[in-house]
């Protein structure tokens, strides 16, 4: 099984949104050129999931975040942090408004 | 035996139980309902009341620091701080601190310089690596981590798996077959800093547990000096075994915690709720429940201080260990498992922490030996060693 998060890339608007069932899971939110801004989970306390966390995520980056993929998943907290730590592993460091988590995370090397 | 509170233990029964009440719980209530960790904030602002309380560090020896606290103190604790949400696996978010690795106790002089004391000040992050993907409850048998000597150091090569914190740690205590013994004999425990070429978290492993996953190791030929090896070549399984068994009591111990809070839930929802003109409590079916539960929460009680007990007096306690394991991990799941019936729909939501209780009771069964081992360990203290 794959660990990296690697499903296509859908559009980051309102009406894409609102097509979302509300369940929980995590995210990637892009720019155009694909460069990560946030990766993200839609918890329990995210009143409808997915939809909540990415019109929230919509609200932080404005313009800039064009699309997005995610993955649902229960393990929402684990994912994350997996999610966090490859991204790490890939990147050097997290997304800019993320690198308080850095102090948190693990390390990985899955390759 | 005797299970009457001390007026010592008594004091501190209250004390901790004020403790998660007015300080953890209602934090709780902004965190996400599978949460790990507080805000390092009020993190650091707890940590402080439990230093000031003489209460950190529960688990660190007396001669190293701590508190000083006997088994049976130390497990009444144990069931009062796994009373909310993430108690199960994170009794209060461990603002009352961590002993680090218990086999440490038992290294060099350098050695306990080197991994101990930063440990204890909270400088360093150890992690325990004994299962492998060939098993976790035969482990002497299970391992094949190899490990060969060449010159002044060891190589080690092989994988571990269901690793917790082995991406946060800096140090790894890893068990490597050293000898051609397939058993107990040929195991040698080693600590690995996690910064050697060869140590490679490969992957985190997802669980029933959604915020503490376990990872798994891979080594690469690993470079290890001689002087990293703890105790004796080929005697690394008794310094394993040895943390198993004292493991067993305060494990147990923090499982009976919330069975007792989902039962004070259970009686508050049966007496509130009615349905078909009178409250569930009325019900025969719930009354049994409750009762069940009761007649659980109490076995298992007793067994964990009964062990306690035992292992204060300075007697034999493999058994009643084991017992205690097994019992309180059992019927702990079984209450949780009530108490969601009785609460009906809102008892699997996440609303509730019932459903986190559930999934991570579940995980009990399972870790520290399985019930399966508990009996074998309890069948051969009582059938005796012919049974061996």
């Amino acid at each position: 099984m794959g660990i990296r998060l690697d499903k296509s890339w859908e559009n980051l608007d309102p009406e894409t949104i609102a097509s979302l069932p509300a369940q929980l899971g995590v995210y990637h939110v892009a720019d155009e050129n694909g460069t990560v801004l946030s990766v993200g989970y839609a918890g329990a306390r995210h009143l409808f999931g997915i939809r909540t966390a990415l019109e929230e995520e919509l609200r932080l980056h404005g313009d800039r975040a064009s699309k997005f993929r995610y993955e649902f998943t229960s393990n929402y907290q684990s994912r994350w942090d997996e999610l966090l730590m490859l991204h790490v592993y890939d990147h050097g460091q997290l997304p800019d408004h993320q690198r308080a988590e850095e102090n948190r995370v693990g390390r990985l090397s899955p390759n | 035996m005797d299970f009457s509170l001390t007026e010592e233990q008594q004091l501190i029964v209250e004390t901790t139980r004020r403790f998660v009440q007015s300080e953890i719980v209602p934090l709780e209530d902004d965190l996400d309902p599978d949460a790990g960790a507080l805000k390092p904030d009020d993190h650091d602002r707890l940590l402080a009341m439990t230093q000031a309380m003489g209460f950190y560090g529960l688990d660190i020896p007396e001669e190293y620091g701590g508190p000083g606290l006997d088994t049976t103190t130390r497990a009444l604790m144990a069931i009062e701080m796994s009373q909310h949400r993430a108690g199960l696996y994170n009794p209060c978010y461990g603002v009352f601190g961590g002993a680090g690795l218990a086999q440490l106790y038992e290294a060099t002089d350098s050695q306990k310089e080197r991994w101990l004391y930063p440990t204890l000040r909270g400088e360093k992050k150890g992690c325990f690596a004994l299962t492998e993907p060939a098993g976790g409850s035969d482990p002497a048998r299970a391992i094949q981590t190899r490990g060969f000597k060449d010159g002044a150091e060891w190589v080690l090569s092989g994988s571990k798996l269901y690793i917790s914190g082995a991406d946060k740690a800096d140090y790894a205590l890893v068990f490597a077959r050293t000898s051609d013994d397939p058993g107990r004999n040929g195991v040698t425990a080693f600590i690995v800093d996690t910064d050697t070429p060869g140590f490679h978290v490969r992957r985190v492993v997802h669980t029933l547990r959604a915020t503490h996953y376990a990872t798994e190791l891979h080594f690469d030929e690993m470079r290890v000096p001689e002087e990293n090896i703890l105790g004796e070549v080929n005697g690394g399984f008794a310094i394993a075994n040895d943390r198993l068994s004292r493991q067993r009591i305060p494990y147990a111990a923090g499982c009976v915690g919330p069975a007792i809070k989902a039962q004070e839930m259970a009686i508050d929802w049966a007496k509130n709720r009615e349905t078909f003109g009178s409250p569930l409590a009325e019900k025969q079916a719930i009354q049994w429940m409750v009762v069940d539960n009761e007649i659980d929460i109490r076995h298992a009680r007793y067994c964990v201080l009964e062990a306690a007990q035992k292992a204060d007096s300075g007697e034999r306690f493999r058994t009643e260990a084991a017992m205690a394991k097994l019992v309180a991990t059992e019927a702990s799941s079984r209450v949780i498992d009530r108490c969601i019936q009785i609460h009906g729909g809102v008892g699997v939501t996440k609303d509730l922490p019932l459903e986190r209780w559930y999934r991570e009771l579940r995980i009990r069964r399972v870790g520290e030996g399985p019930s399966e081992v508990q009996r074998l360990i309890m069948a051969r203290d009582i059938l005796g060693g012919s049974f061996k």
